[in-house]
């Protein structure tokens, strides 16, 4: 139907477009921006920036654009360290750096490797299965936009207490929703992390990672340069969901009095989207792109408005060219909406034939919304009145800015002073041993594999690594076998009682399981989970971390590349443990020298690399066994960690390790049994002599969570080269056992002179929590 | 059916949402034989020896998986040259299809626990005489000959690409499989390869399976677990003449050391898959 063809009812049953022209002459209109999460400094700067008052769509754009979720007008000040604190040498291997779509890393032969991780809290604590779906489609299109393959995902997911009710309905869920997404995407997801802990109970965390590879002149860029280049949305139509989703969800704190939030989560589509990675692929490949944007968090406002800002700068857009999936939306409606699988293109007049041609191969459909001005400003029409007059970067780059009172919290002196020094230690073998197995089948400590069965980890043939090991692995090129690892960690207890050293204990631990896999660490991406920015004790933890995590990469010489902020994690007044969740990205030249977490072979002697001090504080051990949490973490040496890193990388290319297992959370113990679990091999562990050398007890030999310590397991012909590479780099390293079968089969954790568990029995004790309280697993 | 000359062709089909596309090419090179391209959208067979429907979700497993694939364009062609004798594969997702254009019986449905299924799982090849599976009776047969010469797996350090040739991939499969060929009951294969799917689960009716059975029509099945609530433990099947296999588990994801299954002499260097794709070479070169 065209306008002509309208009738007179139809045009006078619609109401009045609030359109420049229309604000100009009604400046004293009240508009509902306290209701779009805008405070009355903002609006009223709003009105400042545009000499007059919003129109109802402009209005709309600002509130989303300038929401925390999008702005990080909260946490700007703080995150610029990263940049600050990134040395020519550390850049020496950036491609791409903050701020655009996702990080570019140079991973040598003409390779380049993008990877990011970002939030999707909110939206999966309302509707589990969709937030946390569109979570991976969200970050699976940031990738595509940097002109990547997407080639792998993985999760970072805290659900409440295991024993509480609710928590299955949030875990099912959002594990139903990764699965039916990545799979459908043909992802695989290779790793991740999943912890249970009360004070997720009422605010979920649903982290999701994807990494993508690309050859170095594949790189796009999101800006729109080019006067008289075509701007044009292609991929799903444009509906009704996740409306005002950055602004309304993502921003602010849930109430429990408050009206139901659903209809701001999007809803996902992963066959739209896995047709959408391979025509963008096509497009790429046949050179039909200058610019292009995901659409993500507020839509049609934020892709317009960045794409003008980071280009030319002027943009002229018929908004009436989107096509709906919904035609009773109005036009705030459709510039806010966060409806999933839209991508917006900048393409030359010249090759927009072509470009069409291949999208309508791929069956996508396309409109043409408008081109690039250069006039400096993004306008917008609607049924032919201009409701959008703005300069982009007032929406896009130059919104608030908060330096948010900061307060340190009198109570974590108490806390801290609260160690675990007087938690009572088990009196004799027996009771370790049911410690050791308590442990094992916490819910933290578990095996994930009720998860992770539900995960495609084989689709596109190059997984050279997955979970259970301490990172995964892709081959990048199946000719030179150059590959990358990954890994994430973050430890909210630790942060919890010390939010600097709780952050560089995260950085510690993912830099070392990409470090075990023989892989060279070499950039780093974080998404930051804080509560409220408005509370001022949250203000500090943020601060700290950030400051934290800023110096940790300074001072191990791998640049963050890109990341995301989710504040307002809380329900009610009390806030989550602080938790930053860092992802470490390592290089490695052969994933055919990759190693494994866990013993291969018996008869291999078993090392453990690193001094183990009495660090129960914050532990798995007090958690678990003592529910306590108090005191301070374990001191974090990231000059050890490197060195330590440079050792491991050395014993794989020399192809010195059998095997090769972070110690972290759960300790000695934990580490042993994992790997005696990863494939069924048993060993015999003595530890007289680590107590000994170290002055510790037996406690301590098996839950302390001392850092830069791992297993390793050595085949006995390369003994010699191993004493001697740790000799050469002084690095402490002590033989506390041997691998073994066991005899007529029946491998076993051997703790000489204290205990023997059998493998059976660490196999039910292991993997029998998740479907005990989730449902049997599958087989 | 011969070939002219040179390696043959082998058709790897590609409809919206497959997803498995490129791994079952890079399965066809890995043998020696050369992987096409086809598309969805038109009738072109563009002259190939054999086809291969691969796994995924195409069209989003809308309706229900495989039914708006198996009406594709190029589905006309398949199905034609399939009953003129062409060996069609499909995995998976292509299963789906081809039981949905009727060449081949039964159906699959939502699995019995209702969860997406990821694993290693242990089959028994029950038919090696078709064009499909032909090449496990020979991995049989070069394994019992190889067995006790010391022929080492090659492990961790064999990772290699591409560039394996077909031969060598073969006598690979005989060396370093553990579990391989290890029936002593009944002498079928028996091999270790990737499930993984949220559709699995096989049916068909009592005279059908009755049928299947009773003509040794079942290609493969499940052992240990049943991992998708399959009839009879059925994973795989093919037609009377043989020429057209379907089967849930992934062949294609166990065809290179260091990317396949764990197995017991080394992480991830399962490559019991690769037999499959050899039996194709086979039935299609001159004998």
């Amino acid at each position: 139907m065209s306008d002509t063809a309208e009738t007179a009812a139809e045009t006078a049953a619609r109401p009045v477009v609030d359109s420049v022209e229309v604000a100009m002459a009604t400046p004293d209109k009240e508009q509902p921006y306290a209701a779009l999460g805008l405070k009355p400094d903002e609006y009223a700067r709003i009105r400042e920036i545009l000499g007059r008052r919003p129109t109802s769509g402009e209005l709309a754009m600002y509130s989303v654009m300038w929401s925390e979720h999008c702005s990080y007008k909260s946490s700007k000040i703080y995150l610029r360290q990263f940049g600050s604190k990134t040395t020519e040498k550390m850049r020496k291997n950036l491609m791409v750096g903050i701020g655009e779509n996702a990080g570019v890393v140079d991973v040598g032969e003409g390779w380049a490797v993008t990877f990011k991780v970002e939030s999707h809290n909110h939206p999966s604590y309302i509707e589990p299965f969709q937030g946390a779906a569109t979570g991976v489609g969200g970050i699976v299109r940031d990738i595509i936009s940097m002109g990547a393959r997407p080639v792998a995902v993985m999760d970072q997911l805290r659900f409440g207490d295991i024993d509480n009710p609710d928590t299955a309905r949030v875990v099912h869920g959002v594990v139903g929703g990764i699965s039916f997404y990545a799979n459908c995407l043909g992802l695989p997801n290779i790793g991740g992390e999943t912890y249970f802990d009360s004070v997720y109970q009422g605010n979920p965390l649903v982290n999701a990672l994807a990494v993508g590879v690309l050859r170095h002149e594949d790189i796009h860029l999101a800006n729109a340069s080019g006067a008289g280049n075509k701007v044009v949305l292609f991929g799903a139509r444009t509906g009704g969901d996740g409306i005002g989703g950055a602004s309304i969800l993502a921003s602010d704190t849930f109430d429990a009095k408050g009206p139901t939030k659903r209809p701001a989560v999007q809803v996902g589509d992963p066959f739209a989207e896995k047709v959408l990675i391979e025509c963008c692929l096509e497009l790429f490949r046949e050179k039909l792109v200058e610019g292009i944007q995901d659409l993500g968090a507020a839509g049609i406002s934020c892709a317009t408005s960045e794409l003008a800002s980071n280009g030319d700068g002027g943009m002229y857009i018929e908004l009436d060219k989107v096509l709906l999936r919904d035609p009773s939306l109005n036009a705030e409606e459709i510039l806010m909406s966060e409806s999933q699988e839209r991508m917006m293109a900048v393409v030359q007049p010249s090759k927009l034939d072509a470009f069409l041609a291949v999208v309508a191969k791929w069956d996508v459909e396309t409109s043409v919304l408008g081109e690039v001005t250069d006039t400096g400003r993004l306008i917008i029409d609607w049924r032919g009145e201009q409701i959008v007059n703005v300069e982009p970067r007032t929406v896009a780059v130059d919104g608030p800015v908060y330096d948010r009172p900061v307060e340190y919290p009198t109570w974590i002196d108490k806390l801290q002073a609260d160690n675990a020094l007087s938690l009572p230690r088990a009196s004799d073998a027996g009771e370790l041993k049911a410690q050791v197995l308590t442990l094992l089948g916490s819910a933290n400590l578990a095996s994930k594999s009720w998860i992770t069965d539900q995960y495609d980890r084989y689709v596109m043939g190059n997984t050279a690594l997955s979970f259970p090991d301490d990172g995964g692995m892709i081959r990048v090129d199946e000719e030179s076998g150059l590959g990358f690892a990954i890994a994430t960690d973050a430890n909210g207890r630790y942060c919890q009682l010390d939010p600097y050293f709780g952050a560089q204990l995260a950085l510690a631990e993912a830099y070392r399981n990409v470090a075990v896999t023989g892989a060279v660490p070499v950039a780093v991406t974080d998404c930051l989970n804080f509560g409220s920015p408005e509370n001022p004790e949250v203000m500090w933890q943020f601060s700290q971390a950030v400051a934290g995590l800023s110096d940790g990469c300074l001072e191990l010489e791998i640049p963050v590349t890109g990341g995301n902020v989710s504040f307002y994690n809380q329900t009610g007044g009390a806030p989550i443990h602080p938790t930053p969740v860092v992802g470490v990205l390592g290089v490695i030249d052969d994933v055919a020298r990759r190693v494994p977490s866990g013993w291969q072979d018996e008869g291999n002697n078993i090392y453990l690399l690193g001094i183990t001090r009495e660090e129960l504080d914050g532990s798995a051990w007090a958690g678990t066994i003592h529910d306590h949490l108090g005191g301070r973490p374990p001191i974090v040496d990231l000059a050890r960690e490197a060195a330590l890193a440079g050792l491991l990388h050395a014993g794989a290319m020399q192809g010195l390790l059998a095997s090769a297992h972070d110690l972290s959370d759960g300790g000695l113990a934990e580490a042993l049994a994992e790997a005696v679990l990863r494939f069924g091999v048993g060993a015999r562990v003595w530890l007289d002599e680590l107590m000994l050398r170290d002055g510790i007890d037996l406690t301590t030999a098996l839950f302390s969570e001392s850092t830069g310590r791992v297993i390793v397991s050595v085949p006995r012909e390369d003994d010699v080269k191993f004493m001697g590479l740790c000799e050469g780099r002084d690095y402490p390293v002590l033989r506390i056992g041997v691998t073994d079968s066991g005899s007529d089969g029946a491998a076993a954790l051997d703790i000489q002179g204290q205990f023997v568990i059998g493998l059976d029995e660490l196999h039910a004790t292991h993997r029998g929590t998740l479907p005990a309280r989730f449902g049997a697993a599958a087989v | 059916m011969g070939v002219a000359s040179g390696a043959p062709r082998v058709g790897v089909v590609t409809f919206p949402g497959s997803l498995d596309d490129r791994d079952a090419a890079r399965a066809v090179r890995l043998v020696g034989a050369t992987a096409v391209p086809l598309w969805h959208g038109t009738h072109d067979l563009e002259g190939v020896d054999a086809i291969i429907l691969p796994g995924g979700f195409s069209y989003g497993d809308y309706l229900r998986a495989g039914a708006i694939a198996s009406l594709s364009p190029i589905m006309a062609e398949v199905v034609t040259a399939a009953e003129a004798g062409m060996p069609v594969l499909g995995i998976c997702n292509g299963f789906q299809m081809l039981t949905e254009a009727h060449l081949l019986p039964g159906g699959l449905i939502r699995n019995d626990h209702g969860n997406f299924i990821c694993r290693d799982q242990r089959l028994r090849v029950e038919n090696t005489s078709t064009a499909w599976t032909s090449g496990y009776a020979a991995a049989a047969r070069d394994r019992a000959a190889l067995a006790g010469t010391g022929d080492g797996p090659g492990g961790s350090g064999a990772a290699g690409g591409p560039g394996a040739s077909g031969t060598a991939g073969r006598s690979g499969t005989a060396s370093a499989t553990g579990d391989f060929a290890s029936s002593a009951a009944s002498g079928a294969p028996e091999i270790t390869i990737p499930l993984k799917n949220g559709e699995g689960g096989y049916i068909a009716s009592a005279e059908t399976i009755a049928r299947l059975e009773g003509e040794g029509l079942v290609a493969f099945r499940y052992l240990d677990v049943n991992p998708n609530g399959s009839m009879n433990d059925i994973a795989g099947v093919t037609n009377a003449r043989g020429n057209v296999v379907g089967l849930m588990p992934h062949p294609e994801h166990a065809v290179e050391p260091g990317f396949g299954p764990d197995t017991a002499l080394a992480m991830r260097s399962g490559i019991d898959g690769l037999p499959l794709f050899a039996s194709l070479l086979a039935s299609l070169l001159p004998a």
